[in-house]
């Protein structure tokens, strides 16, 4: 029994997934039970959108402090903006339309990891310069775009089974992949080597820069990805569907107890985080809060779990 | 970095490309000039410079309070919402009731410095405390004037409308406010302690500073010189919404890097800095225009420049 305790307290994550219960107890109680299918649905969806980008963001900011992905927002715009117009609104270019925003989101991580290590300059900067170039070319290209997704694509975020949104499920299947991708294979364990010791790794034999620059590829995809599927979900592309995952993505890696300063990594986590987040805001939504409220309480609860939690060094 | 602080001495072996360096922000913001005043001669007059520099005040104000940030090893990803929300108080209470719109923005200031002790103390990420605080301010703003609005006091637009005989009112502006700056950094004790922290912070507090006095200076700065660039601001658009300065915070991250500031280590340059915003400011508001790019490109032509000028530099040689 001990040993099962301290098994429960050595896994901070599941701190994340208590908070995103309770906080979904406190609105069912406050609506008396109605909604809750409606709720949970709606949080696993929005969840999932911030998890891909947080399991990118998870992968770059384990390669070390200072390691950080700017760019995500822009990306994703940019993606979502892609995805529709090359989609035209036909089923037929689904597929395309898809792999063409995640082609867009590869280039761009990969033009990051260009800038970094041409430049030699920090991440930060690198990904801050590209999220304004991204940002521009986004605002040219994707102004006064009112193409809807194609039916099937947008019905597609309407699927379920067993009650659970297919693009759900789909997202848990990554997640599972990144995991056993973390722990078991030699990529994982070469971003973790990386990032506990960018310079030991490198004596040890590890491809440090091949290993980066496939991270912030990856890192860039999964922001592609995101916006193609955001864009499908909220019928639309727009130049701005992509802002809140700046903090998101941060936010659901560093509470999913993933280390800020690089070396330690933790896929569950990011899930319970994604939740929290979400069911904080629709717990919110459902007292009423308008959105002067919903920002300053998030941004507390924010600052309040990573005092609890504590930081061991800045990312930076 | 230990590294850095350790080949600083042969910085004067080898002065050549340290002093490159040190220039390359004031020769990239003459090139700015020489490329406005050949596309538009008019521009480079009087008149020109007022209009022209004019939103550079507040962006220069940005850039000095994100520079003692990024002084310490921090950053500060709160600064737009935050002169957001000061431009909102500035249009609203500050108006009407002057004491309790005095007593606010001191409470933000206090607010600031206790963000820099929380970050100390509990060793926490500064991006991840500061995103959330932008969310805080943002909040606030909202609060404080759900709707763009309000009107700044007539003195703080008297302020800002200042017209002295010969020299462009903003170019007297963001050179005293680079001098500060750079007093206040190079030429005082507390500076100095600042950029010790940045450099090797263990050093400092084993010399027996206090490195959590020394952050909380350095976010008190932040906090005033935020308040400086919200008032100078809302002295210009005589009116606030509460995203008014959202553009601020990379705006200003961008100034302080182009000014030749190192990302870690201490390593800053307020006058570098200053020149940095200025260039910033004149890429995105003139120089496009009088190229007739259209302003879908403002932001990108900041990216490029920022891309263009650390090309440079790492050319020039990344350690002097």
């Amino acid at each position: 029994m001990t040993a099962l305790r301290r098994e429960f307290f050595a896994k901070p994550w599941i701190w994340s997934f208590m908070g995103a219960v309770l906080v979904f107890m406190v609105s069912l109680a406050f609506t008396g039970g109605a909604g809750a299918g409606g709720m949970a649905v709606a949080a696993l969806s929005l969840a999932a959108f911030a998890v891909v980008v947080g399991l990118g963001q998870m992968f770059v900011i384990s390669l070390g402090p200072g390691n950080v992905d700017l760019s995500l927002p822009a990306n994703i715009g940019l993606a979502s903006a892609v995805a529709m117009k090359i989609m035209g609104g036909s089923d037929a270019w689904i597929l395309a339309g898809i792999l063409a925003a995640c082609a867009g989101g590869l280039a761009i991580g990969l033009a990051n990891y260009w800038l970094i290590r041409a430049l030699r300059i920090p991440p930060i900067i690198a990904t801050l310069s590209m999220s304004f170039i991204v940002q521009s070319i986004d605002i040219a290209y994707g102004r006064g775009l009112q193409v809807k997704p194609p039916p099937a694509f947008a019905d597609f975020t309407d699927w379920r089974l067993l009650g659970i949104p297919v693009f759900v499920l789909l997202v848990i299947a990554i997640t599972v992949v990144a995991a056993i991708a973390l722990d078991r294979t030699l990529y994982g364990r070469s971003v973790l080597a990386i990032g506990q010791n960018m310079r030991a790794a490198w004596l040890a034999g590890v491809k440090v820069e091949r290993i980066r620059c496939f991270t912030y590829g990856l890192c860039g995809l999964l922001g592609g990805l995101n916006g193609a599927l955001l864009a499908a979900y909220f019928r639309g592309s727009s130049v701005d569907i992509g802002n809140e995952y700046l903090l998101a993505s941060i936010a659901v890696v560093v509470i999913g107890g993933t280390s800020v300063a690089g070396g330690r990594a933790n896929v569950p986590g990011l899930w319970g985080a994604a939740l929290f987040l979400v069911l904080l805001q629709i717990m919110l939504n459902t007292f009423g809060a308008d959105a002067s409220v919903r920002l300053v309480t998030t941004g507390l609860v924010i600052i309040a779990v990573i005092t609890a939690a504590g930081g061991r060094r800045q990312l930076r | 970095m230990s590294e850095i602080v350790a080949t600083r001495p042969l910085a004067s072996l080898r002065l050549s490309p340290a002093r490159l360096r040190a220039a390359l922000p004031f020769v990239s913001l003459a090139l700015m000039l020489l490329a406005i005043g050949w596309l538009n001669p008019r521009a480079i007059s009087y008149l020109g410079f007022n209009l022209m520099l004019n939103l550079a005040v507040p962006v220069a104000l940005a850039t000095i309070a994100q520079l003692f940030v990024i002084t310490v090893n921090d950053l500060d990803l709160s600064a737009g919402y935050f002169i957001s929300f000061i431009a909102c108080i500035a249009v609203t209470t500050l108006g009407d009731h002057p004491f309790l719109g005095g007593l606010a923005i001191i409470g933000s200031i206090a607010i600031y410095a206790a963000i820099g002790a929380l970050i100390h103390l509990r060793d926490l990420p500064s991006i991840v405390v500061t995103l959330g605080m932008s969310f805080v301010w943002q909040g606030f703003a909202l609060m404080v004037l759900p709707q763009p609005g309000g009107k700044a006091p007539e003195w703080l637009q008297g302020l800002m409308g200042i017209r002295i005989p010969f020299v462009p009112f903003p170019i007297v502006a963001v050179i005293l406010i680079g001098l500060v700056g750079h007093i206040i950094l190079m030429r005082t004790p507390y500076g100095a302690v600042l950029r010790g922290v940045g450099g090797n912070s263990a050093a400092v507090a084993r010399a027996g500073w206090s490195v959590l006095s020394a952050r909380i200076l350095a976010f008190t700065a932040a906090g005033v010189f935020g308040v400086l660039s919200a008032l100078s601001l809302v002295g210009l658009s005589t009116a606030a919404d509460a995203n008014i300065g959202a553009g601020y915070t990379l705006l200003a991250i961008a100034g302080v890097i182009l000014g030749g500031g190192e990302f870690t280590g201490g390593r800053v340059s307020a006058p570098g800095a200053v020149a940095g915003a200025v260039t910033l400011t004149l890429a995105s508001a003139s120089l496009l225009s009088f190229m007739r790019i259209p302003p879908d490109w403002q932001i990108g032509a900041n990216g490029l420049i920022l891309v263009i000028v650390l090309a440079v530099r790492a050319a020039i040689g990344r350690r002097p």
